[in-house]
């Protein structure tokens, strides 16, 4: 409890009560020529609140942090093709497990729920609520909890990713990637391009009920191309290059390459790095305050 | 401390397209006083709130607050200016302490925030989640963020709408104390009991205009200009005799007795003078009533618009307006 006196109290006359001098105290307008606000503190502030409010929601707590490493793992105790060769008519493919090939797909899943489903959800639900117009009335402005969402949904996010991948290495015995280096470069690119689109319908979904249509729609669409469902490498030619011109199933094509050592995956990192380069620039520029 | 207004603003005009929401409003608050800015729904008064307070950019018209131009110096206005906006809610599960302690992160010289929460009666609520307040808790943080800056000037906007009557009577307790620790006070309302209750001066607001300026009792003289004054006598008087009382008593435009009571329509001293007048002629009174025009009264009277037209209508909190 803290009872620390407000660092500027006004003189109070003689015929205060205690109760009148500690309003006083507690009110009185500030004194001009006081220290200037740190900005930093602010955003910094912002950032742990938002984070305590991410791990209170459960949901947004099961799917964003828990789910990928949940579901890379059961796939991969429970399904019998879990220990198979991933795919037999490729000798890099074939040279690993099944759930070894499964897990770029899990990492484009865990990137697709934070960046399309948490992100675009809660900015949407700001806006609708008032939060971020509550926040144009102060010193500080609504652009700073933006800031603060996208850092903690990417802390979530990196942190699924290595939980999932933990999981896998200890319970799986997954093989690591030949080339970690660009399983990263993908990754970030990834993560980069998927947020692009989150954005995207974060600045123009007029309510919190649209956010989460149109960011599910964008989920399972993506989900899809990633592979979730059927891995790429099993779908015919046609879906995989249209999953290729998609962010997460670029994603989920570049990481598979560089895990198993095929050859650079150039094509789909451009088109990542092209989704963000466009998609973040029209988000800022379409982003609706109110 | 010095006669330049807190706010000032000169002939501002906002239009969101083809509608007119501030046609022409000027007015200028003082410093330390509680201005009332009251209008129907659809008055003009939110968006002449939001200039004042930097938040819309005005389409003509100036206007300085705290000596800063709101179109220029937002961020610095805020340091100065709290904000208690309509409808704006915290995240769900924001404690109430996180959102002060938050709110005061943002601000060179914020309150105390145990202060503000026991001065706002939230002590007790201080670890719930904003989801689970009150209505009128809910409103009492949104009060306490505006002021955790320690503002000179706050601005609330329709306070109490949605609170039932008792809450609504502690948020007012609760404006008094904050006019009390020296803080300007803008409170915009549709209400006429609160405007009538907590404000010094009130700008009556109709179409997007100025109608009217004044404290409460000019707003209600400048409407009707007349007292009416409801005596009976402690023993039976003759009509004529009570009225014959009265001559030449200046202020009194009309007399009439209704069920053995005078009842006197005048203005100025009127009440005094008819008084003393019964007393010159030995007529003893056991019963003064003085009834005033209401500020809702002068309100249909100033803007040419009722309680009961079909528009957005104007609402009074509680019981009629007693004076």
């Amino acid at each position: 409890m803290s009872t620390t006196p407000s660092p500027t109290t006004t003189p109070s006359p003689t015929t205060d009560t205690g109760a009148t001098t500690a309003r006083r105290a507690a009110l009185a307008p500030a004194s001009p020529g006081t220290r200037r606000p740190s900005r930093g503190g602010a955003l910094a502030r912002m950032t742990g609140v938002e984070a305590r409010l991410f791990l209170r929601d459960p949901s947004v707590f099961f799917f964003s942090l828990v789910f990928p490493a949940l579901l890379l793992t059961v796939l991969g105790l429970v399904m019998p093709w879990a220990d198979q060769p991933y795919d037999e008519s490729d000798p890099l493919l074939g040279a690993v497990t099944a759930i070894t090939g499964y897990t770029p797909i899990v990492l484009s899943l865990a990137v697709a729920t934070v960046a399309l489903s948490t992100f675009p959800a809660v900015v949407a639900t700001y806006r609708q609520r008032g939060v971020l117009r509550r926040l144009s009335t102060t010193p500080v402005g609504p652009s700073r909890l933006l800031v603060a969402q996208v850092v903690v949904n990417l802390v979530a996010l990196v942190a699924a990713a290595l939980l999932a991948v933990g999981a896998g290495v200890l319970l799986l015995d997954i093989a690591l990637p030949v080339d970690p280096g660009t399983v990263v470069v993908a990754f970030l690119l990834a993560v980069l391009s998927a947020f692009a689109l989150g954005s995207l319908v974060a600045a123009t979904a007029p309510t919190a009920a649209a956010a989460n249509g149109w960011g599910m729609t964008l989920y399972f669409v993506s989900l899809f191309f990633a592979g979730v469902w059927l891995p790429l490498p099993l779908m015919p030619d046609v879906v995989q290059t249209i999953a290729g011109l998609t962010p997460l199933g670029a994603a989920s094509q570049a990481m598979t390459a560089a895990w198993v050592g095929q050859s650079f995956p150039g094509t789909q990192l451009l088109v990542m790095a092209a989704w963000a380069v466009v998609g973040v620039p029209v988000a800022v520029r379409v982003f609706r305050w109110t | 401390m010095t006669t330049t207004p807190v706010v000032r603003a000169e002939h501002l005009r906002k239009a969101y397209g083809s509608t007119v929401a501030v046609a022409d409003v000027s007015l200028s608050v003082e410093r330390g006083e509680i201005y009332g800015v009251l209008g129907r729904n659809g008055a003009g008064k939110t968006t002449t709130v939001e200039m004042i307070a930097g938040l819309r950019r005005p389409d003509g018209g100036t206007v300085s607050v705290l000596g800063l131009d709101p179109t220029t110096h937002a961020a610095a206005l805020h340091q100065k200016v709290g904000l208690q906006l309509q409808e704006s809610a915290m995240p769900d599960r924001l404690r109430v302490r996180e959102a002060l302690d938050l709110y005061a992160s943002f601000y060179a010289d914020p309150a105390d925030p145990a202060d503000l929460l026991d001065l706002l009666g939230l002590t007790a609520k201080r670890d719930a989640a904003f989801k689970d307040l009150s209505g009128g808790q809910k409103q009492r943080l949104s009060v306490a963020l505006a002021l955790v800056g320690r503002p000179e000037l706050a601005i609330l906007d329709e306070l109490t709408t949605g609170l039932d009557p008792h809450a609504r009577r502690e948020t007012w307790a609760v404006v008094e104390a904050i006019r009390d620790a020296g803080v300007t006070i803008m409170l915009v309302t549709h209400l006429m009991e609160e405007a009538e209750r907590l404000c010094d001066r009130i700008a009556l607001i109709a179409s997007g205009r100025v109608a009217a300026v004044g404290t409460p009792a000019q707003i209600v003289a400048l409407a009707h200009g007349e007292q009416v004054l409801r005596v009976r006598p402690a023993a039976p008087v003759a009509d004529d005799v009570l009225l014959a009382a009265l001559t030449g008593v200046p202020g009194v435009r009309d007399a009439r007795v209704e069920d053995r009571a005078l009842v006197v329509h005048g203005g100025g001293a009127v009440v005094q003078d008819v008084l003393v007048a019964l007393a010159r002629h030995d007529v003893r009174t056991s019963d003064v009533r003085l009834e005033r025009a209401s500020l809702e009264d002068a309100f249909v009277s100033l803007t040419g618009v009722g309680p009961d037209d079909p528009a957005p209508a104007l609402q009074t909190a509680g019981s009629a307006t007693e004076v």
